[in-house]
């Protein structure tokens, strides 16, 4: 069967006839290793010209030369084609993965953050000499509190976990300045994993709460294990089920009456951007990914940047040095003696926030709210066209994406991640799966405000198409994907005998 | 809005279907007293021209390596990167994908960084890489982490004074609230790591070296496995130059634990000094410890060869509070940068290039101890170098800046004790004539 299926979709454009299958196989290269191509005398670079002495170096001290593979410049520019090629990217085609945020990746903002005059700055110029950098750090800094309706914002961070991890140093910073340092943290069930990690690194134990029945969080159950020992409480708004918490200043009055703070896991700020503000909410401390509501490219996993924005309370927290502004001029600020000290070597990830800076004059205030709409449009949309489908556990209204399980399809004995390999098939990145872990066999669906109706419609299509073929013909999602370049991996083998290098 | 497809129509249709009578009713979970009252107060949005104007006056108002000539390394180092590397990259198949962890469609990024994984590991001499770290101060102060969770029965670690101090001040950021400490072990007359403190310290997890350390001086990285090795705790080292390695012994000669450094020489821009490239390596005894992804090789279904994202319940998605750490997205596009890098370098044009930044560095130093300047350290150095410059120099130096000359970086703030000196670097990317110019200008 399986054959069958793959020979068919793999004989030809003509034998695909499923009207919502927006792929078909094409020609797609083999390409071996690097070190397979190498051939001995080959070398892809200019070497410079030798215009002063050689200076040999006490042979004590050198080795022969690494293995790196010889290659000519045409070797490797194919290699790397034909590796691209065997990858999906948000160019490709729509990429729902929930959680992630993956809208469209402007190109202009791929030309301001090469300007020389970014690309080639070197971090530890005189400030004199990096007055536009700074100046953009700075500027970038205020956007990102007001959009926030924050006092302060570092963009140190290189990710949002790393994010994470400066705004509870900065939670840590602030109990031991207060005397009385803290050992808990309340996280509840919905959170991302990042967020347990990231307490445990300031040596905070997570205490873990659950939800409501109606997937948001109550008063009552924070108040049942707020105290005096907790530091706070980390919470995601909108939460990882697509939920707007709307209990979040009661929640945030009962962790401030015992002296805790309120951390805003700020990943899902794509939903609220002009809509509401966490500094009003009651949180004291966010953290945003510019590479998810900000328009940067994830790169297949990195870099992102993480900044965190903080009320006033916890400004003389944050890492240094900070830019700051007098009489037009910027300087770097060192001098901040309760600061959580640094988080990167230098300034962040300059070159992500140019992108995002980018971004965020091209929208200006009205294109972000105008964002955070449509991608709540977006969502409901396919939440509403597909619920008669697919199990929807929560049937309220969500924001920015949408969560449904596997439940009406079990009984084919189809699952969750069957549907989602599925779905390469028809040319669609898969959503996110089995997160949040809350939810069993979840498929969380984050479309973005950059996808037009009609390739909503598509992907609506597609789905269907796939909850049809579950009950009719279950075999074709268990052995899909059919048109990718691989079939399924074995990832049991791979992490019982790593082998991690060729 | 050129980003945002929906037309009024597009907008009235999908409005009906979700039942709500305009987009501003789309949020009827969220209180009306916690909605944004008026518009936010940003920038009116710039057209693409209006923006090119504006950041092209921006970016002109910063030093770049094509306006100036900036002598100075310290962490970031200006090299050439050839062509192919921003054109490559800048596929939007690899820069437009998320994290890899649907690998049928996901196997250019995935044998990308699995081929990352090997060539920085032969570069390096270790067993293990990580798909990337966030720059080298995190990865060594996650380095340092390791060691300590290992050894659980101490809390200290001792971490050389010449280790970059940026990276210091992180490890510090890092160890301190977890309840750790570090203590630094001070530096000799020679300009490299005094380690004679170590033979009275009891209590430490882990020793951590940067070699070519902060001063550019080559360490002597066997002394510190012996010691290592007798006093039975972690042998770290770390590094800001890469290329040094396409010339010295690497780490891994050296039989080092755990490896944190800093690639962005492999073809990664300077940025103002990020994004950069943690690079976390070691031997195969630590795989399970190490921080963030790693992509292995196994077979699909028809028996075809592929790789995966794997050991990943070493991670916070699956480990939560028990993860060994917190990472989660990395560089990995840098690490792919550095992967095209190396493979258009190869074994030829790393060592030639390594050599010819050493060549320049050694000219360098040359002219401008004809110009005044005196070499304190006598130690064997890659491509950077600490002098003691001659009085006055410091106008001088303002007065060059306008010449579009960055001589060097003085590093008092960092060594109290070392007053008017500056640490210089040359790379291949200087000319004889740009290092004649300097030393005139100097004069």
């Amino acid at each position: 069967m399986e054959e069958h299926i793959a020979n068919t979709c793999r004989g030809g454009v003509q034998k695909c006839h499923n009207a919502h299958q927006t792929a078909t196989s094409g020609l797609i290269f083999k390409e071996s290793f690097l070190w397979e191509k190498s051939r001995e005398g080959r070398c892809a670079v200019s070497i410079p010209a030798q215009d002063v002495e050689e200076s040999l170096l006490d042979p004590e001290l050198t080795s022969d030369p690494p293995e790196l593979p010889q290659l000519s410049e045409m070797d490797v520019v194919r290699h790397y084609t034909r590796l691209s090629q065997w990858n999906f990217g948000v160019d490709s085609g729509m990429y729902p993965l929930g959680s992630c945020t993956m809208k469209y990746n402007p190109k202009t903002n791929e030309v301001q953050a090469a300007r020389p005059g970014f690309a080639g700055a070197h971090p530890l110029l005189d400030e004199d000499l990096c007055q536009g950098a700074l100046e953009m750090i700075y500027n970038l800094e205020q956007y990102l509190a007001e959009i926030t309706g924050m006092e302060a914002v570092t963009l140190q961070p290189a990710a949002g976990a790393h994010g994470e991890l400066a705004g509870m140093l900065a939670i840590h910073a602030y109990h031991a300045k207060m005397g009385h340092q803290r050992s808990k943290i309340i996280i509840p069930d919905t959170a991302h994993g990042t967020n347990p990690a990231s307490a445990t690194l300031c040596g905070y134990e997570s205490i873990n709460i659950h939800s409501g029945e109606d997937g948001i969080l109550t008063p009552e159950a924070v108040a049942a294990v707020m105290d005096e020992e907790t530091a706070g409480i980390m919470i995601t708004n909108p939460n990882t089920l697509g939920l707007f918490e709307e209990n979040i200043k009661e929640i945030a009055d009962i962790v401030h009456a015992k002296g805790g703070l309120v951390y805003g896991d700020g990943a899902n700020m794509n939903a609220i951007m002009g809509i509401v503000k966490p500094g009003d909410l009651g949180i004291d401390v966010i953290h945003l990914n510019l590479h998810k509501t900000f328009s940067t490219p994830h790169g297949g996993g990195g870099p992102g940047s993480g900044p965190i924005a903080v009320v006033k309370a916890l400004e003389p927290f944050l890492p240094v040095p900070r830019v700051q502004k007098k009489d037009d001029r910027y300087t770097l600020v060192y001098d901040k003696p309760d600061s959580m000290g640094r988080m990167l070597t230098f300034h962040g990830h300059f070159g992500i926030m140019v992108r995002a800076y980018s971004y965020i004059l091209t929208m200006g205030a009205k294109g972000l709210t105008d964002v955070s709409k449509l991608a709540v449009l977006n969502a409901n949309y396919i939440k509403e066209c597909l619920r008669e489908d697919l199990h929807l556990p929560y049937d309220r209204p969500c924001m920015h994406e949408c969560v449904f399980t596997d439940k009406f399809q079990a009984d084919n004995g189809v699952s969750t991640l069957d549907m989602a390999k599925r779905i390469m098939d028809y040319g669609f990145h898969p959503p996110t799966v089995y997160f949040p872990l809350v939810v069993h066999g979840a498929i969380m669906i984050e479309p973005t405000e950059t996808e037009s109706k009609e390739t909503i419609d598509q992907f609506i299509g597609a789905f269907k198409s796939i909850v049809q073929e579950a009950k009719e013909n279950p075999e074709i999602l268990k052995s899909a994907p059919h048109l990718a370049k691989l079939s399924r991996l074995d990832e049991v083998s791979a992490a019982r005998k790593p082998v991690l290098r060729g | 809005m050129r980003y945002l497809p929906h037309t009024d129509q597009d907008i009235k249709e999908m409005l009906a279907k979700t039942g709500y009578n305009s987009l501003d009713d789309l949020f009827p979970t969220i209180p009306k007293s916690y909605r944004v009252k008026k518009e936010m107060c940003l920038p009116q949005p710039l057209t693409e021209w209006e923006l090119n104007a504006h950041m092209a006056e921006l970016s002109s108002k910063n030093a770049s390596t094509s306006s100036h000539k900036v002598f100075i390394g310290a962490g970031s180092y200006p090299h050439h990167i050839p062509s192919i590397i921003p054109y490559l990259i800048s596929r939007s198949e690899f820069m437009t994908a998320y994290t890899p962890y649907q690998p049928e469609i996901s196997q250019g990024t995935l044998q990308g960084i699995y081929e990352f994984q090997t060539m920085i590991t032969e570069l390096l001499g270790t067993e293990v890489a990580t798909a990337s770290h966030y720059d080298c101060g995190t990865a060594l102060s996650e380095a340092l982490m390791i060691a300590l969770r290992k050894k659980k029965k101490q809390n200290k670690v001792a971490i050389s004074s010449l280790v970059h101090p940026h990276h210091r001040q992180i490890v510090k950021t890092y160890l301190e609230p977890a309840g750790y400490q570090m203590v630094e072990l001070p530096s000799k007359p020679d300009g490299t790591t005094d380690l004679s403190p170590l033979d009275t310290m009891d209590d430490i997890a882990a020793v951590a070296v940067q070699s070519p350390n902060f001063f550019g001086c080559i360490e002597n990285l066997g002394k510190v496995k012996e010691i290592a090795t007798k006093k039975n705790i972690f042998f770290i080292t770390s590094f800001t130059e890469v290329l040094a390695y396409g010339l010295l012994k690497n780490p891994g000669h050296f039989g080092v634990d755990i490896v944190a450094g800093e690639g962005q020489s492999l073809g990664i821009a300077q940025s103002f000094g990020g994004p950069g490239l943690g690079i976390m390596t070691s031997s195969k005894q630590y795989v399970r410890d190490l921080p963030g992804r790693l992509v292995g090789r196994t077979k699909d279904r028809r028996g075809e060869d592929g790789f995966v994202l794997t050991l990943s319940t070493r991670e916070q998605h699956i480990k939560r509070e028990k993860a060994s750490s917190n990472i989660c997205s990395n560089n990995g596009l840098n690490a792919m940068t550095a992967a095209m890098y190396m493979a258009t370098l190869g074994k030829i044009g790393i060592r030639k290039i390594a050599q010819t930044n050493h060549d320049k560095a050694m000219f360098l130093k040359t002219k401008l101890e004809e110009t005044g300047f005196k070499v304190p350290f006598a130690t064997p150095f890659f491509n950077e170098f600490v002098v003691k410059a001659p009085d006055g120099f410091e106008a001088k130096r303002e007065s060059v800046k306008k010449r579009g000359i960055v001589a060097g970086l003085a590093i008092e703030k960092y060594y109290p004790t070392l007053k008017n000196h500056y640490l210089f670097c040359a790379t291949e990317v200087f000319s004889k004539d740009d290092i004649e110019m300097l030393a005139r200008e100097l004069k």
